[in-house]
């Protein structure tokens, strides 16, 4: 790259790392620093750094990389405390550092390169800011990124809990997550060291929890001398130390695009957290900046065209950055519900808790830590007696429901699991979804090799009549081969669709009653499900946007749930062997089921004799907006267990046995319908 | 994992003598499928209208819309272009369909931007229930457009981008045709853009793209960065893409030199 002369708006680590490695790459560019507060200013206390990052820091400058890891705190335990009891996961490698410490290594390692560093500057007006290429470095507020939004299209949203942010002169040996009830609600805490004498201590709490605590109403000193009350038998004596903190609302931050060419032939980049934010729950954020940092460098020392090396810093970053985002939302959501999880037993809490955000499972944890994940396997095969003994992975353990026995925690349509699942088995011949619809009883029975056998019986409403699903699904029969329709509502499903009869009451007593003539009928099946989802009959009736019923059978969530409720009171009446329900816990649409909802339903279900809440979300109308990815309905599965009070079963395009086995082991759901894995046809 | 080539239908300077000896070429070439874009208001060919001329002088190569953009057109005409170049191709054409992304097109067209999503799924649901025969693919990011393919389409045809970015769309596919209950699994369709030759040539393959994505404002320079230039970066492509299970992979042309055809024919051996 020809020698280019930068301004960088902002001396955090992101602007001075990368004004540093430019100019040691290129000595001939002519980089400025400048930054609003003075050089000794700095806000925050430690910041965590992974293994990968120290490996990348150490390739981009070695001079630093030994000053900083001189004054590193190091561990490899995690430390959770609940209920009492205190549980530690070892081989996880943290290393920390003060952020004053590290800005001071950087500061000084870019006065003896010679990037020139002007402190006490304000700038209000980023169009003063001259020079080939401008960086905007200057936090998730950034001045430069707001004053072009069109260009880089940033939105904010509040994410998570409220949190504070306080140092303690209590020393932490492990990253430590402390959880405390009170009557307010839940509080956790987030510590780990940084150096020798200071450790990072956040607090943080549903918002509800801080309005009820009135925290909204103190001011710092109030809201320090509560947490240190709270935490009083933790910190033992130690302090908590403020640095101007205040209760906030972590900022997500996603931007469309991390470059600009402007007018002058000049270029605008964002860096770190001006671009991305991470919730700090996942800790990231220092170390993504500095990562921006390292490729941005490397991206201008590569390329003679500055335009191309933006694009190519982009490229490089944006998918690494979504994939935290995406981590770090999980976790976030994790830590804002948490106190759903209190009533699991400390292991089971605690792999939850390490599972939280995807990026470590089962597999992974077995790797770091493999006597932690011993005992949970151990905790699982033994049912709670030991966590000693040694037992197969959570997937492998049995699972009981009623009367039956599963050998294992795999559900599937094909025999080779614990349960073989099979319908949905229409209930009258108008419920039927194609002219084909209809299993042979026995061969599906005689083919289970061992299994137990479950049968899937439901009414497909107003998506009835439907062609084969070869070439699609919900596509209309051709009008003199397809049988009158009945719903809830005279509303068609989909383009093309038929109008359905709403039905009476004479209609929905014979509906009824096939349900329980068919559940009378499949006395060999070991387990009976009602299908309650994706916008079939009963699933019809459950959602405010195919309900629109008069009647009592219409109106509030009570009303709505009235008739699915008579039809599973009729069947429990008529079977008395395992009942799953599968239904729709939310309808990802506008005005639809939400998940609170979602988790009412299935938690009337339940109190209405279901013995299992196959969790399934959407269909009930075609134009939802669904969040498909590997386990996209595990969150909700998880809800429904620990907030409905119920075992779920969850599908939600789960492929592997250690997705299984991870979901098994957080107890976010008690069995797994597996996928055909998706590489099986990847040409090798 | 079968690779196919682009026809010259929205690169600058096309004509009816190249886009018909640059089909004979793929024909008797290694290709699978020629694929065509479409844009309503930029200087290109019509989609179908390019498929047509290619389908005359062709015996052998699928023809595929890489995406057509369904709601410009009427749910009847979409489906009469598509039956004819099927019945042109004797059985050839694969419809790739989608939203689109340009507010512009619709404008021109005369058409509302706001229902676009609900009208694609009325032509879907029309093509399926009349024109049977014809292999459809649904393109779009958004979880609606993968529960539209799902429900409606063959497969599924990806925007374009490194083979991570594929794999990650494919994983949600996959995810919507199990969650819809179909049986096998969806195809799955991708594409990049090339240019094979010396800088003059990829410098102009350079400026189409910018000029192609300009209203897309900074991202027109990631495209234009991704642009395959080299026997390597197509190679690496290619093989990136057939190891996350990509079924067809269509080349884009990004210059209007015949030469191309046989340039990547070459490279991919």
């Amino acid at each position: 790259m020809r020698p280019l002369r930068v301004s960088v708006l902002g001396a955090g680590p992101a602007g001075l790392y990368l004004s540093l490695l430019l100019k040691k790459a290129q000595p001939a560019h002519e980089i400025t620093v400048l930054e609003r507060n003075p050089a000794d200013a700095t806000y925050g206390w430690g910041v965590v750094f992974s293994e990968e990052t120290l490996g990348a820091l150490r390739d981009a400058d070695q001079a630093s990389y030994l000053e900083i890891t001189d004054t590193f705190a190091r561990w490899d335990a995690i430390d959770i405390r609940y209920r009492d009891r205190t549980l530690r996961s070892r081989g996880h490698s943290f290393s920390a550092i003060a952020r004053r410490t590290l800005l001071g290594i950087t500061q000084r390692r870019c006065r003896e390169v010679g990037v020139r560093l002007e402190f006490g500057t304000e700038v209000t007006d980023p169009s003063t800011l001259d020079g080939d290429l401008v960086v905007a470095a200057d936090g998730v507020n950034s001045l430069i990124r707001r004053a072009q939004d069109k260009v880089f299209g940033g939105r904010i949203t509040p994410q998570g809990c409220k949190y504070v942010w306080y140092g303690t002169d209590l020393v932490f040996d492990a990253f430590t997550f402390l959880f405390k009830e009170t009557e307010h609600g839940l509080f956790q805490v987030h510590g780990y060291p940084f150096d020798e004498d200071t450790s990072t201590f956040i607090v943080e709490c549903p918002r509800h929890t801080w309005e009820s605590a009135g925290l909204d109403k103190m001011d710092e000193a109030q809201s320090m001398a509560f947490c240190a009350d709270l935490f009083a038998d933790e910190l033992g004596g130690h302090e908590l130390k403020s640095n101007k903190s205040l209760w906030l609302d972590f900022p997500r931050l996603v931007t469309k695009h991390w470059h600009s060419a402007n007018p002058d032939g000049s270029r605008t980049v964002l860096l770190g957290d001006s671009a991305h934010t991470a919730h700090f729950t996942i800790g990231s954020g220092t170390k993504l900046a500095m990562e921006d940092a390292i490729a941005l460098a490397a991206a201008v020392d590569r390329h003679t065209d500055l335009g191309a090396a933006l694009v190519d810093y982009e490229l490089e970053r944006k998918p690494v950055i979504d994939r935290f985002q995406q981590a770090a939302a999980s976790s976030a959501d994790y830590f804002e519900r948490v106190s759903r999880h209190t009533g699991l037993d400390p292991l089971p809490f605690a792999f939850n808790l390490l599972t939280r955000s995807g990026r470590i499972g089962h597999a992974s944890l077995s790797v770091r830590d493999p006597s932690f994940v011993r005992a949970v396997d151990s905790w699982f095969g033994t049912a709670g007696e030991s966590t000693t003994a040694v037992c197969p992975p959570p997937l492998f353990t049995p699972f009981r429901v009623g009367e039956l026995v599963l050998r294992n925690r795999i559900v599937q349509d094909t025999p080779g699991g614990g349960l073989l699942l099979v319908g949905t088995e229409p209930v009258t011949e108008d419920g039927r979804r194609t002219p084909s619809d209809g299993l042979k009883w026995t061969a599906v029975l005689e083919s289970a090799q061992g299994a137990a056998v479950g049968l899937r019986i439901g009414h497909a409403g107003r998506r009835g009549a439907t062609r084969e699903p070869v070439h699609g699904v919900d596509v209309p029969l051709p009008a003199e081969q397809a049988w009158p329709l009945v719903a809830a509502s005279p509303i068609p499903y989909g383009p093309r669709s038929a109008v359905p009869r709403e039905l009476d009451a004479e209609g929905m007593v014979r509906i009824r009653d096939a349900f329980v003539a068919m559940a009378r009928k499949a006395v060999d099946f070991d387990l009976l499900e009602l299908d309650m989802a994706h916008g079939f009959l009963l699933g019809g009736f459950l959602s405010p946007l195919t309900n629109k019923r008069a009647d009592c059978y219409g109106g509030d969530l009570d009303a709505r749930l009235r008739y699915p409720l008579e039809v599973l009171r009729a069947v429990r009446e008529a079977w008395s062997k395992p009942l799953s329900v599968r239904l729709s816990v939310t309808d990802w649409s506008a005005r639809g089921t939400t998940p609170d909802e979602g988790v009412a339903m299935a938690h009337a279900m339940a109190q209405a004799g279901a013995d299992l809440i196959h969790v399934a979300a959407g269909q009930t109308v075609p134009e939802g907006m669904p969040d498909y990815r590997r386990g996209f309905l595990t969150p909700l599965a998880d809800r429904v267990r620990s907030e409905a009070g119920v075992p779920t079963m969850v599908g939600g395009y789960l492929t592997t046995l250690d997705e299984v086995n991870t979901v098994i082991a957080a107890a976010r759901a008690d069995l797994c319908v597996l996928a055909p894995p998706d590489r099986e046809w990847t040409t090798p | 994992m079968r690779v196919g080539i682009g026809l010259p239908n929205t690169t600058p300077g096309t004509s009816g003598r190249l886009i018909a000896e640059w089909a004979r070429r793929a024909d008797a070439g290694p290709f699978g499928t020629l694929g065509v874009l479409d844009r309503l208001v930029y200087a290109s060919v019509e989609p179908f209208s390019a498929l047509s001329a290619a389908a005359a002088v062709t015996e052998r190569v699928g023809l595929a819309t890489m995406i057509a953009i369904g709601p410009v057109r009427g749910t009847a005409m979409l489906a009469k272009q598509a039956q004819s170049v099927q019945t042109l191709s004797d059985g050839r054409f694969t419809l790739g369909v989608a939203v689109g992304a340009r507010r512009d097109d619709y404008e021109a067209a005369g058409v509302e931007h706001r229902t676009r999503g609900a009208v694609l799924s009325e032509q879907l649901a029309h093509l399926r229930a009349e024109n049977a025969d014809v292999p459809i693919l649904v393109g779009g990011n958004s979880g609606a457009a993968f529960s539209r393919m799902a429900r409606y389409a063959d497969g599924y045809a990806h925007g374009g981008g490194p083979a991570r970015a594929f794999a990650s769309a494919a994983a949600k596919a996959r995810a919507a045709w199990h969650d819809l209950g179909r049986p096998g699994r969806p195809k799955l369709w991708g594409q990049a853009y090339f240019a094979l030759g010396d800088a003059d040539l990829t410098a102009k393959g350079e400026a189409y793209l910018l000029d192609y994505y300009a209203f897309t404002g900074p991202f027109a320079q990631t495209v234009a960065a991704a642009n395959l230039t080299t026997p390597r970066a197509v190679k690496d492509l290619v093989r990136g893409y057939a190891n996350e299970g990509c079924d067809e992979l269509i080349l884009l042309p990004t210059v209007s030199s015949v030469d191309q055809v046989d340039r990547l024919a070459e490279v991919l051996g």
